[in-house]
């Protein structure tokens, strides 16, 4: 197995196409402001898709169940804010805090195993939780979820408002700090020893690299920024409901990521993206029907692989250009100079 | 033999498999600074001996120390930060990462920056400087940033070595370092183990027997999990009883 090329390693979108979705992300809150609800959802769910991919595409950890930090963040910030203080980045630390500890004790149960047993073991985590919340109605409000959640403007400056343009400026923000951190966590010494871990675990024990501290470690953070996409979730909606916990969240959250690519972290926003805009566009023209298109698309992506699909939707576009520069260049090849 | 001159010793060591006695009454000792190898037939138990010794495995009973401090119980990485490291039979690399980052991550735990956070790996200039300098010993300068998976197999043998080297062992455990290596390389990496400290004490396990006479001095034979015989090279390779059970006559007068 270890000699073979690892499963993440896929295309990846070059720097500049990734000012180009941070210009557009930017620039996309002044020129659709309709949209902000929907922005700030592709926000919060990219977020969610970067702490999973710190534990999959840098660590090697599979997870079914990620939606369980997510969820506890999003009840966390949820009552924090109802009942304790509104300051929506005191909120966000303490569902950080909050996920990061039930990250840290569960983190034992994925540190040996297979990759089916990790997944069996994160999806009844998740489970647990789920059941958990439902039960506990008087706090969490059970099946009926948890409203008025009202939280104080943005570093006492900014009040939310109803159109959502402050919320979506404040997910984006904490989205770019988010990105710029873990960035450098990943190409950290303790970023590239969790990429020898993930590799062969056998070789990275061997040159000294504590591999349960290290993966625990990551595990932590990762339900850190979990938490923190859901706080956030809950801050910008002003509502906690079980959905945040369900099984279906934690598929979708991995699908995100497939979507746009393992193992370099953009890919979570660039899934983000075309995942919610899919949602919202194909459940606008076939409400019934939406998850037929992702699933195919899902099935195209594994089957023929991601660069092959990105080639082939640009293709209108390079074969345009190319002919463009040929015309151009012509005289140029025939001297002998082509490239 | 007095034990400060002691880097690697074992007493009575046994593992089971089952009913499987893999290892069996194993005591061996081995002096700093020896050119030390281990021979047997195929499963006498040397990969059983070696996950022992490295921590792999734990043995059923016995002893291990490591300069006269008992590891038996250490797990692998607090053996590997003690100088006891070894290379794999098996190359066993990290196929998603570039040679110089995968030097670099193996310079970056000796040294005790493993748990970095911040200083991206790259950007550390000694890290960088030591990894490409030995890197550039292995005739593998040309190849710093291409992903070892798509490397040929003996550049991919010389990382292995490589690797253990980065960790600058004390006690080094060499798997059959030569295995499956064209000639041309080979000398590459005898030569740059031949180099190593004086005082950087050797075990190697080794079929190739013309290899293993002029290397080591002394010689432990391994015959069913058993310590059969230890001497000096030349005692072994004239001993009948390990011609019998092991070199064959054919092999002894070449």
């Amino acid at each position: 197995m270890n000699e073979e090329l690892p499963a993440s390693v896929i295309p990846r979108v070059s720097h500049r196409a990734e000012w180009i979705v941070l210009a557009l992300a930017v620039g996309s809150a002044f020129l659709l402001p309709r949209y902000y609800p929907v922005l700030n959802e592709m926000a919060i769910i990219a977020l969610f898709a970067i702490s999973l991919d710190l534990i999959l595409g840098y660590a090697g950890i599979v997870s079914l169940g990620h939606a369980a930090f997510f969820g506890l963040g999003v009840y966390v910030a949820a009552l924090f804010a109802k009942h304790v203080h509104g300051d929506p980045f005191i909120g966000l630390i303490v569902a950080a805090i909050a996920t990061a500890a039930l990250g840290l004790a569960t983190a034992v149960l994925i540190l040996r195993g297979t990759d089916l047993t990790r997944l069996m073991v994160t999806l009844g985590v998740a489970l647990i939780l789920l059941e958990l919340a439902n039960k506990l109605d008087w706090l969490t409000g059970g099946a009926d979820g948890l409203q008025g959640v009202v939280m104080r403007p943005v570093l006492g400056l900014y009040a939310f408002d109803m159109a959502g343009r402050t919320a979506y400026w404040y997910s984006l923000s904490v989205l770019l700090s988010m990105l710029w951190l873990t960035r450098h966590l990943v190409a950290s010494p303790f970023g590239m020893s969790l990429q020898a871990i993930r590799d062969n675990r056998l070789r990275a024990e061997a040159i000294g690299i504590p591999v349960n501290a290290r993966l625990t470690a990551i595990y932590t953070i990762s339900a850190a920024v979990a938490g923190v996409a859901g706080g956030l979730l809950a801050q910008t909606t002003g509502f906690a409901s079980l959905d945040a916990l369900d099984f279906q969240r934690s598929a979708d959250i991995l699908l995100v990521l497939v979507i746009g690519g393992t193992g370099y972290l953009f890919g979570g926003v660039i899934g983000a993206v075309i995942f919610t805009a899919m949602h919202h566009w194909l459940s606008a023209l076939t409400p019934q029907y939406w998850q037929f298109w992702i699933g195919l698309m899902l099935v195209v992506i594994v089957v023929a692989g991601r660069e092959q699909l990105t080639r082939a939707i640009l293709f209108p576009f390079t074969w345009l250009l190319g002919a463009l520069r040929g015309r151009t260049g012509s005289a140029r090849d025939r001297s002998g100079t082509s490239r | 033999m007095s034990a400060g001159n002691v880097a690697l010793q074992t007493y009575r060591l046994n593992k089971h498999f089952g009913g499987i006695h893999a290892t069996a009454d194993v005591s061996i000792s081995i002096a700093r600074g020896a050119r030390h190898a281990l021979i047997g037939p195929n499963g006498a138990g040397k990969t059983t001996l070696i996950n022992l010794l490295t921590g792999v495995l734990t043995p059923t009973s016995g002893r291990i120390e490591l300069e006269g401090v008992d590891i038996t119980r250490l797990p692998v990485h607090l053996r590997a930060r003690r100088g006891l490291v070894r290379t794999f039979q098996i190359n066993q690399l990290f196929a998603g990462l570039t040679p110089l980052q995968t030097i670099a991550i193996a310079v970056a735990e000796r040294s005790g920056r493993g748990f970095g956070l911040w200083q991206p790996l790259d950007r550390d200039v000694g890290i960088h400087a030591e990894s490409v300098a030995l890197l550039q010993q292995f005739h593998l300068g040309d190849v710093l940033h291409e992903k070892t998976a798509t490397l040929p197999y003996g550049k991919r043998r010389l990382l292995e070595i490589a690797i253990a080297l980065a960790a600058r062992p004390r006690v080094l455990l060499l798997d059959e370092p030569v295995a499956g290596v064209p000639d041309s390389d080979r000398h590459e990496i005898l030569d740059t183990v031949a180099r190593l400290p004086a005082d950087v004490t050797i075990l190697l396990i080794e079929h190739d027997m013309d290899l293993v006479f002029s290397f080591a001095r002394r010689i432990s034979v391994l015959v069913n999990g058993a310590l059969f015989v230890e001497g000096a090279t030349a005692d072994i390779a004239r001993d009948p009883r390990v011609r019998a059970v092991y070199l064959g006559e054919e092999v002894v007068h070449g």
